[in-house]
């Protein structure tokens, strides 16, 4: 299943229809991380990259209008160095799981019963690591910061409305007084 | 109320955050478009800061205290960097106040993001565990590349803080390679356990002292790019260059100490077992830092670029230090040769203070004083910043009566205890060949007659006195060295003579 989501991804002419079976994609992931019995993983697999990045993704797809032709010209073409690169990537992998997982049975050690990950995780983040996880919690208040500070521009021809202006209006601002000379038939 | 206790030695860092978010807060208020309160608030925040670091000192009395399952340490080199550290930001908020007024570059996040900086250092100078010193590292370098860029009306700030960025994560990246290589090896994250197994490890195989050696090969490149080494230095022209004048005396002074501290977390603090590897390297930075260093600023016309060169000159020079701590195994010169290192990191944070803090008195509206020109006839126009120059120049070349001699002898005489020779001499031929460009600088404010149509006078007010006393320091404690040296003498032997 993973494997079927991840190729229609890049083969789905839809852009729509490519970032759903992403989603498909990681629900599936997630669904192997809980075989695993890393339920914390799957939880945060789901509700970060399917719940936000996801659904930001797909606003930015549907807002861009991308011409998908133009995108998919020259798909085929490096197709050659994406063998080669693939090819190694697989050869890496069989060549450090094959002799561990194949060779020596299975040996991860029991779990005790009632064991949850989640738990043990929160346990050292807030007791061991907290000084850490503190200044984790400080780097992204600047990344607010300053991704707000740089791109934050009042622009002078935007129209907005200026509430406290509103309530402040005069007569004399919005109406104007004009004489005329009344005409005659 | 015990945990309070506990935890007193985070205290200056608590202060720092809590100041920097009301300060992010109370600016959003502020009326003046001065915005003299807010400055008001951060240096009265950096002063409670320095009030509760010296606190601090004083009741530690010298021992040094793990807090959070040993990833913080507070000893007395932290102490005294942070206490440096404050200083620096404090006179960088002075002397570039009425700069970025004049340019319409003075917003609440220069001050917000100056701070977090500072907070960033502050986590590397009492890192006492790789993933901490990591975090704090990229807390700082994170506001640096905002601060960069926030010039960004100028294409020049926006090139140079991308560059600063990318470069900045590659270094990162191998930083990180490092740290990944020494944990596999150690299998622990806090410095002091990596020291004890190190020491084993090395002695036990080859092999698992190869992988050692690979993982400091990455930790030296990631630290030489921090500090600004050959052939890591690639970014320094650029940024210094590119960068508004305010943000470039930020980066060139205050990190320097922070990047200090952290190499010697690193190495003497978690690494000493490769002693003789991670010397190695550094005498080739060192060396490599020196000569291109002062050759390269010799042909350069700006004068922020020709700065950007003298402080790759110098923190080579202040390698030197660094590397003539162990000899052979014996530790005996170590205090010495490190309390050096430390005293040239600090008298150069103060030069370089200065040196930017002229070039901010000396800019108006409309007029940015980066050339050489700009500085021609000066003394004819303001004699007593003219002075003030001629006392940092002196200093950055090493002449005698200042700060910048008793530092570069302190190191000097360290390596030639260290029978490093060779080394020494080279040091020597580079900072004469230095020498030249700082005393051209002398040369055109005292010798020749001022430009046509520029007029660099120095302002007025409270920066200028500030920069008084900044340079009459180094003349100071360049009469009087013991007092700094004697300080930094004892935060080296509390720390790590143990």
């Amino acid at each position: 299943m993973l494997l079927v989501a991840a190729l229609r991804v890049i083969t789905a002419r839809n852009p729509v229809h490519a970032a759903l079976y992403l989603v498909l994609a990681f629900f599936n992931a997630s669904g192997l991380w809980l075989l695993l019995r890393a339920e914390f993983l799957a939880i945060t697999l789901v509700l970060v990259y399917v719940g936000a990045v996801m659904v930001l993704f797909l606003f930015v797809v549907m807002m861009l209008d991308i011409n998908l032709e133009q995108l998919r010209e020259g798909f085929w073409q490096n197709l050659p160095l994406a063998v080669v690169v693939g090819g190694v990537m697989a050869f890496e992998m069989v060549a450090v799981l094959a002799g561990r997982y194949f060779g020596s049975a299975t040996s991860t050690h029991a779990v005790p019963a009632g064991y949850s990950n989640t738990r043990a995780l929160g346990r050292v983040l807030y007791t061991q690591y907290v000084y850490a996880f503190e200044i984790a919690a400080v780097i992204l208040l600047v990344a607010i910061i300053a991704a707000i500070a740089l791109t934050l521009r009042r622009r002078k021809d935007t129209k907005g409305q200026d509430p406290a202006r509103q309530v402040a209006v005069r007569r004399e601002d919005r109406v104007r007084m004009v004489s005329m000379p009344s005409e005659k038939e | 109320m015990l945990v309070l206790v506990n935890h007193l030695p985070v205290l200056p860092e608590v202060l720092l955050l809590l100041g920097a978010c009301v300060l992010m807060i109370f600016d959003l208020y502020a009326k003046d478009e001065g915005r003299r309160a807010s400055f008001a608030l951060a240096q009265l925040i950096l002063l409670a800061c320095a009030a509760a670091t010296l606190f601090i000192l004083w009741v530690n009395g010298g021992r040094s205290l793990l807090l959070f399952d040993r990833s913080f340490l507070s000893d007395a080199m932290s102490g005294v960097l942070k206490l440096v550290a404050y200083g620096a930001v404090s006179a960088a908020l002075a002397y570039s106040r009425r700069y970025l007024l004049d340019r319409g570059l003075l917003r609440g996040e220069f001050l917000t993001l100056l701070l977090f900086a500072l907070l960033g250092m502050m986590v590397m100078i009492s890192a006492n565990s790789f993933l901490t010193l990591y975090l704090g590292l990229e807390l700082l370098s994170l506001c640096l590349y905002a601060l960069v860029a926030l010039n960004r009306d100028s294409a020049a700030s926006t090139e140079a803080a991308m560059k600063y960025f990318v470069l900045g994560a590659l270094a990162s990246g191998l930083l990180l390679y490092g740290i990944s290589m020494i944990y596999g090896a150690t299998g622990t994250l806090v410095i002091s356990d990596i020291a004890a197994r190190a020491t084993s490890l090395a002695a036990e195989s080859s092999s698992s002292r190869m992988l050692l050696v690979f993982g400091l090969v990455f930790l030296v490149s990631g630290l030489a790019f921090k500090l600004g080494l050959v052939p890591f230095h690639m970014w320094i022209p650029d940024v210094y260059q590119g960068a508004s004048t305010a943000v470039t005396l930020v980066i060139g002074t205050a990190p320097k100490l922070a990047a200090f501290a952290m190499a010697m977390r690193l190495l003497v603090g978690g690494l000493p077992a490769l002693s003789v590897d991670w010397q190695q390297m550094l005498a080739i930075l060192a060396v490599l830092s020196m000569a291109i260093g002062n050759l390269t600023a010799i042909a350069q016309t700006n004068l922020k670029r020709m700065l950007a060169y003298s402080t790759i000159a110098h923190m080579g020079f202040m390698l030197l230090g660094l590397m003539s701590g162990v000899v052979g195994g014996n530790r005996l010169s170590a205090v010495d040769a490190y309390g050096a290192a430390m005293f040239y990191t600090i008298v150069y944070v103060l030069m370089s203070l200065g040196a930017f803090g002229v070039l901010l008195l000396l800019s108006r509206a409309g007029f940015e004083c980066e050339r050489l020109e700009d500085v021609k006839g000066l003394n004819r126009r303001d004699p007593w910043l003219a002075f003030l120059m001629l006392v940092l120049m002196f200093s950055m070349a090493g002449v005698p009566p200042t700060a910048g001699f008793y530092a570069k002898f302190a190191v000097l005489s360290a390596a030639v205890q260290a029978g490093q020779i060779a080394i020494a001499v080279t040091a020597v031929v580079f900072s004469l060949i230095g020498a030249f460009y700082y005393l051209r600088v002398v040369k055109l404010m005292y010798f020749d007659d001022p430009a046509q149509g520029v007029s660099a006078v120095g302002q007025r007010g409270g920066a200028r006195l500030l920069l008084s006393a900044n340079g009459l320091s180094l003349l100071l404690i360049g009469i009087l060295p013991q007092t700094l040296m004697y300080v930094c003498l004892q935060a080296i032997q509390y720390s790590y003579a143990r």
